[in-house]
Order: structure tokens, then sequence, then C-alpha cells
């Protein structure tokens, strides 16, 4: 089996569902004949026709609506945000509509569809291409809220996403579009949405992550081990409703928990997640829940981007830190 | 069209558009011209009479249930009826309606129940669940918000080959945003079988049509979209239901989208919340009373001999009867146990907030 980037498993999990399922349509901006700005749909305009992979007009808010309308149709509608830094005009249709026809309606109507937008920064593009605003979007009720750190994950997460009764926005983290790979068996295979994934067992600290930056929340706890500490990394891959009894059986086994993220910190995920940990696991901490994130400063561009984002080092002396408090 | 930007006539005009305006009533109730052919048939203009005499008498109930404090904030359609009766009575069952908040005299014709209505504006979202067509989206309150929708219910359509028509309505205000040009727009695009309807009734709540736009009329933004506009008089129900059906017929046939502006007002306030006495005056409204379409098709029904004292007197009665039977459903409708808050959030509740429901469930909470 061939190495899959991470974008190449989005792509084999699009070409996937909508060949399994003729109500699958893909819709955003230069995804048809250009096979989308990272070529996240390539081949797919080619392969299912026009009317399946829809180049749409340049216009997020219709992106979005249209999806609204078409699931309450009965289509499995996936829309493609180019960046993130576009996806506010969104927001609207998001909460007042996607989170809560179903709801609404009382079960009425109903609204299968995806969002798919790229995430965060470091790939040195212009300003308002590098957001990381997944918070915003875990706080909306109806929702669900999923990001892939992986290609096997993007892969079956997305699947999962796309089958799911209810709307989903998946993102996908642009920074390991292509840094990350992985053996991607194409059978169809969906994940289970709501779950985190434990991607080291470890009994000394647990560290939480998703996106991008589980990649540098792994190199932390290898370099962790090197000096006989031995993390427990977790994937939370779905940020709402996310997996709160395996962070809480993780932290109550460690009792000490680092929480990283590229979004800036107040208000994030994160914040949440610690929350979670005081509430129902404040006895099991042997120290501070500790979170290294983005900064709470706008994503500055791409010559200083590099100092925003959780890098190794911070994740490794934040975790130092916790496991050496007293 | 509306400016001449140059005196320089060396250079060709490569675009004109124009835009007509519907009308076959006069207010007084006479004909204008000869009718188009379904008002031939007097039942079908009785019945939409009597809808539109249910739809006013309803609004008067919520009023008085919302006054009384038995109904929640309610957005009345008074002097609008023709707008809903004409564009609703054009559509078939297999037709999509995405209605505004000002729209329950469409919701009605399509076979919502009153005490549906009710029981949402009552608090309950019950209301929503409706006995009118199960693909109708309910109405939608971010204003021209559901215009997208329209599209991607229109895409639908023409994706699977069904021969079924969107019919999005709302007011002048949603012309101002943003959402509706963009649903048009990809309307335009890709020829979708969508009528958008605009309920030109002159107020955004306080604020008038001057100050919406600078256009001569609504209809023209859909030249922009590339595709055809029409001016109705929105208290002419004929001339409305003339127009919607042309434009539904010519959608279904894959001629694409089209754009109705049915001029009407508003003579009530925007909602129960409301004082319309704050931004305009008497004088104004009392003039365009003598527009309204009730007294109009009235008038024309009398002419036709077709309508008559003993009729409405009936009418009248049975219409009380039946509004009165609804708000006794409404009224008495037993009330929802705290956790279905949780209903229908998600097809299935994910466990994490089972907890949550649980709390509720005890009751010990409020």
């Amino acid at each position: 089996m061939p190495e899959s980037t991470l974008v190449e498993a989005v792509n084999l999990a699009l070409a996937r569902a909508m060949q399994d399922d003729p109500n699958v349509i893909v819709l955003g901006e230069d995804v048809g004949v250009n096979g989308g700005v990272f070529r996240a749909t390539v081949g797919l305009q080619q392969r299912f026709g026009p009317e399946r992979v829809i180049d749409m007009p340049l216009s997020e808010l219709l992106i979005s609506g249209a999806c609204v309308g078409m699931a309450a149709q009965g289509l499995k509608p996936v829309g493609e945000i180019q960046f993130m830094g576009f996806l506010y005009p969104c927001i609207d249709q998001l909460v007042n509509h996607a989170s809560r026809l179903r709801k609404r309606t009382q079960g009425r109507l109903s609204c299968p569809m995806v969002l798919r937008t790229p995430h965060g920064a470091g790939i040195r593009a212009p300003e308002h291409h590098s957001e990381a605003t997944e918070a915003m979007l875990a706080h909306i009720p109806g929702l669900r809220v999923v990001m892939a750190s992986s290609p096997e994950r993007a892969y079956g997460l997305l699947l999962a996403a796309i089958r799911d009764p209810d709307p989903v926005v998946f993102l996908e983290p642009t920074r390991i579009y292509r840094a990350a790979k992985g053996r991607v068996e194409d059978d169809g295979e969906a994940l289970p949405l709501d779950v985190a994934f434990v991607l080291r067992e470890g009994p000394d600290v647990t560290l939480i992550s998703w996106g991008a930056v589980v990649r540098e929340t792994v190199a932390a706890a290898e370099e962790l081990a090197a000096d006989g500490i031995d993390a427990e990394v977790i994937d939370l891959a779905t940020l709402k409703p996310y997996d709160e009894e395996t962070v809480l059986a993780s932290v109550s086994k460690t009792g000490r928990c680092v929480i990283v993220h590229e979004a800036a910190r107040t208000g994030g995920v994160g914040a949440e997640i610690a929350a979670l940990i005081a509430e129902r696991a404040l006895l099991s901490l042997l120290a501070p829940v500790v979170r290294v994130t983005g900064y709470d400063a706008i994503i500055p561009l791409q010559r200083l981007e590099q100092y925003y984002m959780p890098s190794v080092g911070r994740i490794a002396a934040a975790a130092r830190k916790v496991y050496h408090f007293s | 069209m509306t400016e001449t930007l140059s005196g320089d006539e060396q250079f060709p005009v490569i675009a004109r558009f124009e835009i007509r305006r519907r009308a076959y009533l006069a207010p007084d109730g006479t004909g204008l011209r000869r009718l188009p052919s379904f008002a031939f048939d007097i039942a079908l203009l009785v019945s939409f009479y009597r809808a539109m005499v249910l739809a006013r008498a309803f609004d008067l109930k919520a009023v008085s249930l919302q006054r009384t404090g038995r109904l929640g904030t309610y957005a009345v359609a008074l002097g609008q009826e023709a707008v809903g009766v004409g564009i609703a009575s054009a559509m078939r069952e297999e037709d999509v309606l995405l209605p505004s908040y000002r729209d329950s005299a469409a919701q009605l014709w399509r076979g919502v129940k009153m005490e549906e209505i009710l029981l949402y504006w009552g608090g309950d979202e019950r209301g929503n669940r409706s006995s009118g067509p199960a693909h109708d989206f309910p109405h939608c309150i971010p204003v021209g918000s559901q215009a997208p929708h329209a599209a991607g219910v229109a895409y639908a359509f023409k994706f699977r080959k069904q021969p079924r028509v969107a019919v999005c309505l709302f007011g002048d205000g949603a012309t101002s945003k943003g959402d509706l040009w963009e649903a048009m727009n990809f309307a335009g695009v890709h020829k979708l079988p969508v009528v958008f309807v605009a309920n030109n009734n002159q107020w955004a709540i306080s604020v008038p049509l001057k100050l919406q736009t600078a256009c001569e009329t609504l209809a023209q933004k859909a030249i922009a979209a590339g595709f055809a506009g029409e001016q109705v008089d929105g208290n002419d129900v004929i001339a409305v239901r003339a127009a919607a059906e042309e434009a539904i017929a010519a959608a279904r046939s894959g001629e694409g989208p089209r754009f109705i502006e049915a001029i009407t007002y508003r003579l009530g306030d925007h909602t129960t919340a409301d004082d319309a006495g704050r931004y305009r005056t008497p004088e104004e409204v009392q003039r365009r009373w003598k527009e309204e379409p009730i007294a109009r098709l009235r008038t024309y029904l009398v002419s036709q001999k077709a309508w008559g004292k003993a009729e409405e007197e009936q009418l009248v009665s049975e219409c009380q009867e039946r509004i009165d039977a609804a708000a006794e459903r409404y009224l008495t409708e037993a009330p929802r146990a705290p956790e279905t808050m949780f209903d229908h959030l998600y097809a299935e509740l994910p466990k994490v907030y089972a907890s949550q429901r649980d709390e509720l469930k005890g009751g010990s909470n409020a």
C-alpha cells in the first residue's frame, strides 16, 4: 500500500463517499476543474461530473446556506471553504440554521451536511489564511466539530462526518496536509466520531491535543521519554461533542495534564477541558493543569508565525514542569 | 438606467432592462384589464377570499392572545394576505415553501394548522412539526437567510430531475442582504427552479423603502442575477396568483428562476412588540387602508354576484368558530417536560450530554 498524505486521504474519503452514495455532492470555490486550492478535490469532477462537484460562485455564505437547503432535501452536501479565515460568513448559517434545523422542526427536517475547511498556520500564507478558531464552532449546540491529525484519521473521520445524520464542521490541518504521511487503506471504513484517540499510552502525564500540533505533542512525548517521563498522548479529534471519558480516565491515571492547541488561549477548547478536569477529576490531580497554546495575539504574518504556535520545546517544558510539580 | 454616466453617446448601449407592473383589479375592485383565465373560475376566487379572511381573523386572534399574555411575540400580516394566498395557491404540494415569519397566510394555505402556528409563537417548537407538506421549511426569522436554502433545495430538484419548485418568501428588508443576492446569483448561473418573492410592504420595522434601496424597483435586482423580475400589485390577489403561476411554471419547465416583487403595505405593526406610531403617521396608514386586498376582492366578487351579505356573515362566523377551536387546542396542549429541550438536538443525543438532560429530568434546577 503506497503512502498517502493527509490531503490525499481527504481526497480518497471524498471519492469513496461519492462512489458509495449518489447523494453526496461536493461544492466549493475552485473544487471542480482546479481540484481545490489544496487539491483536496482533485479528479472528483472528472470522475463524478460537474453536477456533483460544483464550482460555486465566490460566496462562502452561499456555500454553507446551499448545503442547508440540499441537506434538507436529502442530499449529503460536502462544502469546502478555502481557508478558515473565510468561514466567518458561514457562521450565521451554522448557528441559525444548520445546527438547529432538526431541533426547530422537531425532527421533520434535518441537516446532514459537512463543511470542510483547512485550519491553522504554518504554511507562510497571506493574512486571514492561518486561522485557528475552532472554539467558536465548538460552542454551537447541535453541531459536530471534528479535526483530523493524520491521514488515517482524516480518511476515517471524514467518511464518518459525511455519513453522520447531523451537520459537521471538518477541520483539516493545513500545515500537515502534505507533511503527514501514512498508509491509508481505502476500505470505506469510518472511524467513530465523538471519540478521542489515545496515540501513546503512559502513566506520567497526559498530553491532550488536536490538529497539526498533535505532531509536536507526539514529538514532545518522545523527547520526554528520553528523560524517563512516560507521557500519554490523546488526539481529541472530535471537539464537539468531545470524549470526556477518555480525558478523565487518562487524567485520573496520570494526575497531570497539559493541553496543547494552536488556537489562542482565552476561551479556547483547552479552557473547556481544564474546566471539565477541575469539575470531575480534581482530586486525581497532582499538579495544576497547564495549557500550551497560541498566544492571545492575532496570528502574525509569516515572519513571526512560528513563534505563535506551540513548539516541541514549549510542550516538553510544560510537561516537565507539571511532572516535577511536587 | 438610473443615472447617465456620460453624455457621450459614441459608446454603444450593451444592456437595457425593463420592469413591468402587473395588476388586474383596481383598489376599488373594478377590473383594469381582461383577467387571466384562472380568474374566470369564480369558485377559485371565492376560495382565495375565504383564505384571506381566515388569515386576517387568525392574525387578530393571535394578537389578542398575545395582548392577554397567552402568546409570545407575533408578526401580523395585516394587509398582506393576498401575497401569501396568491403565491401558495399557485404551488403544488411537492413544491417547497421557504417562508419568512410573516407568511402565516401562505402556510395556512399549505395545510399548516392554526394551532401549530400558535404553538410555535407560544414558545413550543412542536408547532414547527407542522401538518403542511413535510418538506416545507419552517418560517425563517433571521431576515433573508433562507434564500440560500431555497437555492440549495432548487439545486436538489434540478440534480434529481424532479419537476419541483422552491418558493422563497421574504420582505423588502431582505433585499438589502447579501444572502438574497448570493442565492439569486447562484440560481441564475444554474437556472435553478426557484421563485423569489419579495413582499414589499414598504417598511422594515421602522426603516422605509427609500432608506433600503436607491433602485426604482426591487424586481430589477433579478436582472443583475441574470433572470426576469416583475412587479405586481400585491394587494390584488389575482395579479399575485397570475405572476406566481407563470413564474412557477417557468421554473418547473427548466427556464430558471424568477423574481416577483409584490407591492403591499404593512398595515399593522412590525410585530406585537413594535409600535409603528413611532415612525409613521396615522394618515399614511389610513391612506393605505383604501388599497388593502380583502375589500378589493370582495367588491369584485359582489360585482360578479358571487358574494353577498349572507355569505359574508356565514364566513365570519365560520372563521371565528375554526379559530376559537384552534386556539382552544393550542391553549390546552399539554406542556412538555423540560428535558425535551434535548430532543432532536442530534439524531441521537451524544452520551456526554445525557447528564445535562438528566439534570433537567429531576426538575430541581428551576
